[in-house]
């Protein structure tokens, strides 16, 4: 199946004692969106950190583009280069201002002189509606624009998949709207994505195949329609049911 | 910056209160003088043994620092009477009447001795300079000994074979803080570096045998004590010439005003007179007799 | 979580009038902070007062005032004195950009990962551990006496450069654990989101975590800035004359110790802007983050 952006197959990690991932298999085909979805604890973070490398497996495989990333002798930055990882806690750098957050890995990690780097993020934060934050620092922002400028931050290298994880949840439910746009916007631009998400009314819009952790393993998956509408795993009903009492099913 | 936007409390009035209170108290217990302004009598009878006004009462207490330099003294033990300044001593409280045992011995860092307030010793023995200005801050005793200044250098040093203090301008040159020795440098050589001043001598001998020094300024007894025991490789370029009409002496410190100051510096005369200071002298300092003087 | 204002209107544009009761706590609150401001004033004079005449009124008083706050001795001794602070400050500029940056350099030393860098992060320890344990003093003797007794060629000779050496040795050990702890107290969320977007590992460290942790730790750094300036005084134990040691020459000659306090005055006088200097910007950390008001 070498058309999968993304391979992970058998994945296992556990921290200590706790196995928080176990037997894992996913699959994203490029320019698709694969939606994580779940209880706390179930996994999700973990399963995005090991994509990205911030965790070693204990046991699997990951494939990006067919090569094996999870091989001792790949070189991790190279492999985080091609890979966007967005936060729930923003992680923008409070030191440098908006447009140096954003041209920063450009420049030091991609090779790209300061000019054309801070053009492209000039043309970035336009895009998403921040044009006149570039000389702001972080603290001067609000939560949803803060998140925003993180997207736009893991943008400016120019991955070829971007990882959300759980992105709204820190942000207050009128700046959820903002960065929910974003992401539909990199949607229609094609990015490959998988999200963690609370958000299910978003998951529903969004994903092109929804992934249901319960665990530490994918318990059901199917094209959200199928998993919302009509869920198979009885566990992946009680916790829908759960999610729509408390509210957030939107 | 002060704010006072809190309001006063009782708990933080009683506290000025307390303070207050201790305030006052340190104003009722006022410290006594102890040493009365001299106005010693000049009769024999003043200086008798029973009359002297000591720190310790029957004890004649006698200062000096640690550590207690050779030819001055000996193994850094004052009490054991060798050494010219310990032999001195010794013969000062004989002569007023004090026995061997009735001689104590105390510590006395220099900055104690010149400090104003009362001294923990009835005279302090410590190769001093007697100087005018330093006059109006302690008493001395006449002199008894006259000192002149003399420089050393490692034999391969290039003012090893200076016969003149103008051949001495150029050289890096050390002494140790508070003597004359310092002086010296800076009065009679105007050196054209800045001469380097220790703590002691100690510090100021290891960097002379570095090579950090082109020579380092003692009193003449003891620049023959260190080149002939302590720095073989080192020898005597010459002493100073006495500068001024009055000989540089040293002279036993005792506090301003003492009452003892009188009866003290009678000691040393009587002494002298009786020649028993030159035949310590010839004992303990014979070696320092025969380095040139420099022009 | 800042929400973006609407723009404020002028001032003066509002329509509000304080009500009766807010009126009423701003009466009350003036005058409890002007009844502070008195009760503030008159116990600092009464205490003021008090010690003053305590003071002034003890037996000793007069030879203190005279041996310590002579104003001839003052002036006369100042130029020395200042002479020789320009040494401690030049000591001090030179050493602490130094200290700074080999500081710095050891901190990355330790904070580096890798099985191929084990031997640097042992050496940056155990630097560490030596530095911190061995007295300043002692460093300063054996480096400044004992590596020219090596009488290796090519030595500086200088003093003053075995002193700030051993300063720097010294001083880098406290500056580097100092600079870890900042690096440490940097969230490792923000090496994730560096380490995230491709930068290396030393990338991440040099343009995420270092600016950061700098900025966090200046104000123990001034700290130490401080404590330098008085430290530097210690070099005039291999011979050179900073401004405590000018102060003990003429203290030396005059039996008088006005010219440590004046000494004491001026290094006073330089530690106040840098002392104002860490206050200000520790003030400014809180505003920015928010603490203060009314707790």
């Amino acid at each position: 199946m070498t058309t999968q952006l993304l391979d992970l197959r058998k994945v296992r990690k556990a921290f200590g004692g706790n196995v928080v991932l176990r037997d894992v298999d996913l699959a994203v085909a490029p320019h698709r969106v694969a939606v994580l979805i779940g209880a706390s604890g179930s996994g999700k973070s973990t399963l995005l950190r090991c994509v990205n490398l911030l965790e070693t497996v204990d046991d699997g495989v990951i494939l990006l583009d067919g090569e094996d990333i999870t091989d001792p002798r790949v070189r991790a930055d190279r492999v985080r280069r091609r890979i966007g990882m967005v936060f729930q806690a923003f992680n923008l750098f409070p030191h440098l201002s908006v447009l140096d957050n954003i041209t920063l890995a450009p420049r030091k990690a991609h090779g790209v002189d300061r000019r054309t780097a801070e053009e492209q993020a000039r043309e970035l934060l336009g895009r998403f509606g921040l044009a006149d934050k570039a000389s702001e620092y972080p603290d001067r922002l609000s939560g949803g624009q803060q998140q925003r400028v993180a997207i736009v931050r893991a943008l400016a290298t120019k991955p070829r998949l971007m990882l959300l994880d759980e992105v709204t949840s820190a942000l207050d439910p009128e700046l959820v709207t903002e960065v929910l746009a974003v992401i539909r916007q990199l949607k229609q631009d094609g990015m490959t994505m998988v999200i963690a998400t609370h958000e299910m009314g978003f998951a529903r819009e969004v994903a092109d195949e929804v992934c249901f952790l319960d665990g530490g393993a994918v318990l059901e998956r199917a094209a959200p329609e199928r998993l919302f509408g009509d869920p198979q795993e009885p566990r992946t009903r009680q916790f829908l049911r759960r999610v729509t009492e408390s509210g957030r099913a939107g | 910056m002060l704010r006072f936007t809190a309001p006063v409390t009782a708990r933080q009035l009683r506290f000025v209160a307390a303070l207050l209170g201790v305030a006052l108290a340190l104003t009722a217990c006022a410290p006594e003088d102890q040493g009365a302004s001299g106005s010693a009598t000049t009769a024999a009878d003043a200086c008798a043994k029973d009359k002297l006004q000591l720190t310790t009462k029957g004890k004649l207490t006698i200062g000096t620092d640690k550590p207690a330099y050779e030819p001055w003294f000996s193994d850094d033990d004052p009490a054991n009477g060798k050494g010219y300044e310990s032999a001195v001593a010794y013969a000062v409280a004989e002569k007023l009447g004090f026995s061997r045992q009735e001689v104590a011995w105390t510590v006395a860092p220099f900055n104690t001795v010149i400090q104003p307030g009362p001294k923990k010793f009835d005279f302090d023995v410590n190769q001093v300079s007697i100087t005018e200005e330093r006059r109006r801050a302690v008493d001395f005793s006449s002199g008894y000994y006259v000192v002149s200044q003399a420089v050393i250098a490692l034999k391969d040093s290039p003012i090893a074979g200076a016969t003149s203090v103008a051949q001495l301008k150029d050289a890096k040159l050390g002494a140790a803080v508070g003597t004359t020795s310092y002086r010296a440098i800076v009065d009679q050589v105007k050196p054209s570096k800045q001469p380097a001043v220790f703590d002691n001598n100690d510090v100021a001998k290891a960097a002379l045998r570095n090579g950090q020094l082109d020579g380092l300024v003692l009193d003449l007894p003891t620049a023959f004590y260190v080149t002939a025991a302590e720095i073989p490789d080192a020898k005597i370029v010459g002493q100073f010439p006495a500068a001024g009409a009055n000989p540089e002496q040293f002279g036993l410190v005792l506090e301003k005003g003492s009452p003892l100051t009188a009866c003290v510096s009678k000691a040393v005369d009587a002494l002298r007179s009786g020649g028993d200071l030159k035949s310590l002298q010839d004992r303990w300092l014979s070696d320092s007799v025969g380095a040139p003087v420099l022009s | 979580m800042r929400s973006a204002r609407s723009p404020a209107k002028p001032a003066g544009e509002d329509d509000y009038v304080p009500s009766a009761r807010q009126r009423e706590r701003e009466r009350i609150r003036r005058r409890t902070a002007t009844r502070s401001a008195l009760i503030a004033a008159a116990s600092t004079v009464v205490l003021g007062t008090i010690i003053w005449v305590v003071v002034t009124r003890s037996p000793g008083w007069p030879r203190v005032q005279e041996s310590f706050f002579d104003w001839g001795y003052a002036k006369r001794s100042f130029p020395s004195i200042l002479a020789g602070l320009w040494l401690n400050i030049r000591v001090m500029l030179v050493c602490e950009v130094v200290i700074l940056a080999f500081g710095l350099v050891v901190a990355g030393c330790r904070t580096l990962r890798g099985p191929v860098f084990f031997p640097l992060r042992l050496l940056a320890a155990a630097y560490t551990d030596l530095f911190r344990g061995l007295p300043l003093i002692l460093v300063i003797l054996l480096l400044g006496l004992g590596v020219p007794g090596l009488r290796l060629r090519g030595l500086p000779d200088s003093i003053v450069f075995y002193g700030g050496a051993a300063l720097v040795l010294t001083y880098s050990a406290y500056v580097a654990e100092v600079f870890r702890a900042g690096i440490d107290s940097v969230h490792p969320s923000q090496r994730a989101a560096a380490r995230s977007l491709g930068l290396s590992s030393g990338q991440a460290m040099r343009y995420v975590v270092l600016p950061q942790a700098v900025r966090r730790v200046v104000p123990p750094l001034l700290n130490d800035l401080v404590s330098l300036q008085k430290d530097s005084g210690l070099i005039s134990v291999l011979g050179a004359i900073d401004a405590v040691r000018a102060a003990g020459i003429e203290t030396a000659t005059s039996f008088n110790f006005t010219p440590f306090v004046v000494a004491g005055a001026l290094f006073v006088l330089l530690t106040i802007p840098l002392a104002r200097f860490t206050d200000w910007l520790g003030r400014r950390t809180e505003r920015r983050r928010g603490l203060g008001g009314a707790v």
